[in-house]
């Protein structure tokens, strides 16, 4: 495993920090260059990890810390802990509109997992006590409106459709309508994936929010991405200002750093992580659990409470 | 749908901000040696690749006695081409029969990337047949039956949930009753860590194997340019079940660089056959190293 030799590696970088009594700015500039390769591995935005680690290390040299008994595990605390911090600290919640009726509508680059995660927050909205019913907005994927239907069935929840209509707009306001006169509580609109720098797709988005005024618009990112997850992240926030971001397919060994960019480039909480293809795999999201993954820190956390 | 599309892909944007490192400074020094690193890292090279790649560029530049940050274009650019070139390997097989199978994670562009090669290999003249072999996703098959009637293209379906060697098995009978020149199989998204799904991958082209040996194979995997290192991992395991041939970026229309698929063709000699950069049927581009990297610096 490609990340395993690098965790290995921090946790050697921070074990002779430990074993060093007092700490020299050398020290800690060595740690530095070990964590910042590590958040790159973990693909981390650049920009961020620059960042990231200039703060990290001005709160390491401040006087408490170097003249602390326990230097290095000061070091690794605030790594830590600013790391949780990036990643959201304490977490979010899904908010539902207090009027009580809750439109949320999906967004994402194409394959994220959009279409998917509607059926789980489907399933999650029914645990949760409310009605929820989904929206084909999808009008250009071959078959993305049967792959909805489907979804829908699994999780057993209407889906509104319009084969006829190739308009996400009217789409999404007729189905609006028709969820409050059915009594139900929750629209959840998918649509259709796209790049954020696509004028007029991204101009489509703009317009189901202006018409149909969703309470919350959740970004699909997919924790595989790269370096390019702030461009993407960005790119949706500025033109829809959006609410939270939910990460999928954290089920394999992707490290999912684009989390951490993507919170950081928004300012945006994390609500949701996907863990499978299933309609159940869907988790709330811990930052501190995410932090210590991406340093591949499960070790070095039982390092901080030997200390 | 009409996209506004960018179709400079990966290297011509790579160049541009190389170009401007490069051209914008009077002197070569440890500076310009970050800012080039960094256009590296934040193209998604990975670690070690940009690593090797520097310090080869480091030796080129004391060898041939370089002061100039311009003159050493052609140095950058002959060290990727030497990455990525693979000859005749970054083109698919010109045999038929051909079975081609295309694999990869979940979401990377499969089922399009078919409609694109098939398109485009009916457009050479050859007769083209799916299998619809991705049973599990929701509507998997109507996605590509879809693209098939687009294109003229006939697929060979069974129902969700279905055994995807099945499809396999019925679609190699049909397309050798048929004579078709190339079987194009669409697999389920699954991620590498998988295993049980992995193990059904070497089923499939296990069932390939046997009934159909006298076709010639092409089992591509599917790589989406916005991945970042978790790419390397998927090249690894991919190629351990299925013997890769090749492998093809996606989405490069986008912003996102790619430039994992340079660690992948290092790492594990693998040439890179097609770019996808779009949702339509001719949005695929033959992979050439060559023109590609002549292209890095074209000021
Ligand atoms: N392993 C895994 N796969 C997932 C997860 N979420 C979605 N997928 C898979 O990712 C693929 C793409 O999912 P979709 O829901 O079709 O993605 P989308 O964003 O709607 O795609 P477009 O509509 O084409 O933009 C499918 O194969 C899903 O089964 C996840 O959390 N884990
Ligand atoms: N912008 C862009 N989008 C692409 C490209 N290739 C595929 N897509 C889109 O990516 C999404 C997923 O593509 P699919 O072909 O369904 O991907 P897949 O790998 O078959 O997905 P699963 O079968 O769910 O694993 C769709 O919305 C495609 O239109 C590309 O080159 N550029
Ligand atoms: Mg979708
Ligand atoms: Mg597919």
């Amino acid at each position: 495993m490609a990340f395993e030799s690098l965790s290995d590696k921090l946790q050697g970088t921070f074990k002779v920090l430990k074993n060093k009594g007092v700490l020299t700015e050398k020290d800690v500039d060595e740690a530095m260059r070990q964590v910042k390769l590590a958040l790159l591995e973990a693909d981390v935005n650049f920009k961020v990890v620059k960042e990231f680690v200039a703060d990290v290390k001005e709160k390491c040299l401040g006087e408490e810390v170097m003249k602390s008994l326990t230097p290095a595990q000061q070091v690794i605390k605030i790594v830590n802990g600013e790391l949780t911090d990036l990643m959201g600290g304490e977490g979010a919640k899904l908010e539902y509109d207090p009027a009580g009726f809750t439109v949320i509508m999906m967004a994402g680059l194409q394959g994220t997992g959009k279409t998917t995660t509607c059926g789980k927050l489907a399933n999650f909205l029914k645990e949760s006590g409310k009605k929820p019913m989904l929206c084909a907005c999808d009008v250009y994927r071959p078959a993305a409106i049967d792959q909805l239907e489907v979804v829908g069935k699994a999780v057993n929840t209407p889906v509104y459709t319009d084969r006829k209509s190739k308009d996400p707009v009217k789409i999404a306001k007729a189905a609006k309508k028709e969820a409050e006169l059915k009594g139900f509580n929750v629209l959840i609109v998918d649509t259709a994936g796209r790049l954020q720098i696509d004028e007029e797709l991204m101009a489509e988005l703009e317009n189901i929010k202006d018409k149909v005024k969703p309470y919350q618009i959740l970004l699909v990112v997919d924790a595989l991405t790269g370096q390019d997850a702030v461009n993407a992240a960005k790119g949706f926030n500025e033109r829809l200002a959006i609410d939270g971001i939910i990460m999928t397919k954290m089920d394999g060994d992707a490290r999912g750093g684009a989390a951490l960019s993507a919170r950081k480039v928004t300012g945006k909480p994390i609500l949701f992580m996907g863990t499978g293809e299933k309609y159940d795999a869907l988790e709330a999201f811990h930052p501190d659990r995410m932090a210590s993954r991406i340093l591949g820190m499960g070790d070095m956390l039982s390092l901080i409470e030997s200390a | 749908m009409s996209l506004t599309k960018e179709r400079k892909g990966f290297f011509g944007r790579l160049s541009e901000r190389i170009g401007d490192a490069l051209f914008m400074r009077q002197k070569i020094d440890e500076d310009m040696m970050d800012e080039i690193e960094e256009i590296l890292i934040t193209s998604d090279i990975g670690m070690d690749t940009t690593e090797k790649i520097m310090n080869e560029l480091r030796e080129y530049i004391k060898d041939n006695m370089i002061t100039l940050p311009k003159n050493i274009k052609k140095g950058l650019t002959d060290i990727i081409i030497r990455l990525i070139d693979k000859g005749d390997r970054n083109k698919l097989s010109d045999k038929t029969p051909l079975v081609i199978m295309m694999i990869g994670i979940n979401g990377g562009g499969k089922t399009t990337t078919i409609a694109k090669l098939g398109h485009k290999l009916k457009e050479e003249g050859k007769t083209v047949m799916f299998a619809a072999a991705d049973t599990f996703r929701a509507a998997a098959g109507e996605q590509l039956a879809i693209w098939g009637d687009r294109i003229g293209v006939n697929t060979v379906m069974h129902q969700e949930g279905a055994d995807p060697s099945a499809v396999i098995f019925d679609a190699i009978q049909s397309a050798k009753a048929k004579g078709i020149d190339v079987l194009i199989c669409d697999t389920a998204g699954r991620l590498q860590t998988k295993k049980n799904l992995m193990t059904e991958l070497e089923k499939m082209n296990k069932v390939v194997s046997r009934e159909y040996p006298e076709a010639d194979r092409e089992t591509l995997l599917v790589l989406d340019a916005t991945n970042g290192k978790n790419a390397i991992s998927q090249a690894k395991e991919f190629n351990e079940v299925a013997e890769l041939t090749g492998v093809v970026i996606t989405k490069l229309d986008g912003t996102a660089k790619g430039g994992i698929a340079i660690t992948i063709a290092d790492e594990f000699d693998m040439p890179i056959k097609y770019l996808g950069v779009g949702e339509g049927m001719e949005d695929l581009e033959e992979f050439n190293a060559e023109e590609f990297a002549g292209g890095i610096f074209n000021e």
